[in-house]
């Protein structure tokens, strides 16, 4: 799993790149009470507002991480918002990117690293 | 910045407590207060609704007006600053107060309490010292004493009334807006959830350990400011600076129901306070807008600012207070639109990040209140 500032997680899953939020993101949040997802078959650009979670307390964006296209959307979430904070990392993810070159991923920080940047 | 701002916060007696029971303490009003615990606001909000929460609203000015002369001087001299009717309040009785100012806005409102010979009035943190000069300035024949060794606790929902009754044996036998003194404890059966409930005054010494056995009794759980928030909009009640402020007339604010007969026009004391002439006219004619409550229609939120509109495009009004209500399990809010646009029913539109999503006015409140009158 990698990690971005934004306290976004991506992970591989084949040739896609599944985003979700952190933990600590979720936990930040509150209790999420509204999530609109982004349409599939659409091109995005790294720094996009694609999604946007309502939490009891402020509505917050989550960007697009990097260059892609959105194949795959967690509707899940749109039905069940409250899943974002019973398992952020797992159910609760939000859209997967088919992205040309994997390797983009390497700029982003692991697991130690972004403990570091929240501890 | 939070820690740059931190030494500045005033500190409330039960920081102590909050902080062990692992409150999330942010700036409000000037004070460090609890936001929230570890349940998170959702879970808070309903539990006070099935069982019962304990809230810290120390924060809150507490004030007692003494008169020099007799009591019904203070009372005309407290109703020379609002439309209320003080002089039929009997004793042991608690009533929604407003401070109007000259052109007939709301500089805050409150809750006063006729306790024979004083009255104790409970005015918002913010307004506090505003408050404060405005009644000591207003009403020269009075005795104008900021309570300043006191905590306020709020206890509200379902199990309130058995939980108290443990502790401050009587306290059951009160019915809405009484209040009693028991020995240090004074007790009003009141509160800012729209359920049953109680607002309790104790010495600052004792509140540390009156808190922690309340909190021991069962059902009662700590509860923050956020669903502090949730419940009260759910509730239909103001927030003052968001819902009212000096520019809202308590007739515009739907408040009519605070301005007693004795007060309007044609009533035994008509007028004669601040900004009357606006808000006689309008309790006449009808107020150029509204606070309505506004249902929209699908998930998404429409908070503080949201403006509206009406179906042809026309502006009409904006969100005071937005959010999701948990108990309604659906997004509510609040706000003022144009007079003709303020009949329930009416579709209206507001807009959220651009775009403009159905939203209904509609009754007041969102949650049935519970209130033991």
């Amino acid at each position: 799993m990698k990690y971005t500032k934004e306290h976004e997680w991506l992970r591989v899953e084949g040739d896609l790149v599944v985003v979700g939020i952190t933990e600590h993101a979720a936990t930040q949040l509150g209790d999420v009470v509204f999530v609109e997802l982004p349409e599939t078959d659409t091109m995005v650009a790294e720094g996009d507002e694609v999604c946007v979670i309502e939490s009891v307390k402020a509505a917050s964006d989550i960007l697009a991480p990097i260059d892609g296209e959105i194949v795959a959307v967690n509707s899940k979430l749109v039905d069940n918002p409250g899943l974002v904070n019973e398992d952020p990392t797992g159910a609760a993810w939000f859209f997967k990117l088919k992205v040309d070159d994997l390797s983009v991923l390497d700029q982003f920080m692991d697991e130690d690293e972004y403990q570091d940047l929240i501890g | 910045m939070a820690d740059l701002e931190e030494p500045e916060l005033l500190h409330l007696g039960l920081e102590a407590l909050h902080e062990e029971m692992g409150g999330k303490m942010v700036p409000f009003a000037g004070y460090r207060m609890p936001v929230q615990y570890p349940d998170g606001v959702l879970k808070e909000h309903l539990h006070t609704r099935a069982a019962a929460g304990l809230f810290d609203v120390s924060h809150m000015g507490q004030v007692i007006l003494r008169p020099k002369g007799t009591m019904d001087d203070l009372k005309l001299a407290f109703e020379a600053l609002m439309p209320v009717d003080v002089l039929g309040l009997g004793e042991g009785r608690q009533r929604y107060g407003l401070f109007t100012n000259d052109s007939g806005g709301i500089l805050d409102d409150l809750m006063f309490t006729n306790r024979g010979d004083h009255l104790y009035v409970v005015v918002n943190a913010a307004c506090k010292a505003a408050d404060i000069a405005h009644m000591t300035a207003g009403m020269p024949g009075v005795s104008v004493e900021p309570v300043t060794d006191r905590a306020l606790l709020a206890l509200q929902g379902p199990g309130a009334e058995a939980a108290l009754e443990a502790m401050v044996p009587g306290a059951a036998a009160m019915r809405f807006m009484d209040h009693r003194i028991f020995g240090d404890i004074w007790v009003s059966r009141s509160g800012y959830t729209g359920e049953d409930g109680f607002e309790v005054s104790v010495p600052e010494a004792q509140a540390d350990g009156f808190a922690r056995k309340l909190l021991a009794q069962p059902g009662v759980a700590p509860i923050g400011l956020g669903a502090r928030d949730s419940l009260r909009l759910e509730a239909g009640l103001c927030l003052y600076g968001h819902d009212i402020d000096t520019t809202t007339s308590p007739v515009e604010a739907n408040l009519t129901w605070a301005i007693q007969k004795a007060r309007k026009a044609g009533g035994a004391r008509e007028g004669g306070f601040p900004g009357a002439a606006r808000i006689l006219k309008e309790l006449a004619e009808g107020p150029e807008r509204l606070r309505v409550g506004l249902r929209p229609e699908g998930r998404a939120p429409m908070r503080e600012g949201v403006e509206l509109f009406a179906q042809d495009g026309t502006p009409v009004g904006e969100v005071t207070s937005g959010g999701f209500g948990p108990s309604v399990n659906a997004p509510i809010a609040m706000g003022y639109v144009a007079n003709a646009h303020a009949k329930v029913g009416t579709q209206l539109m507001g807009e959220v990040r651009g775009k403009r999503l159905p939203v209904t006015v509609t009754e007041m409140p969102f949650q049935p209140t519970t209130y033991k009158r």
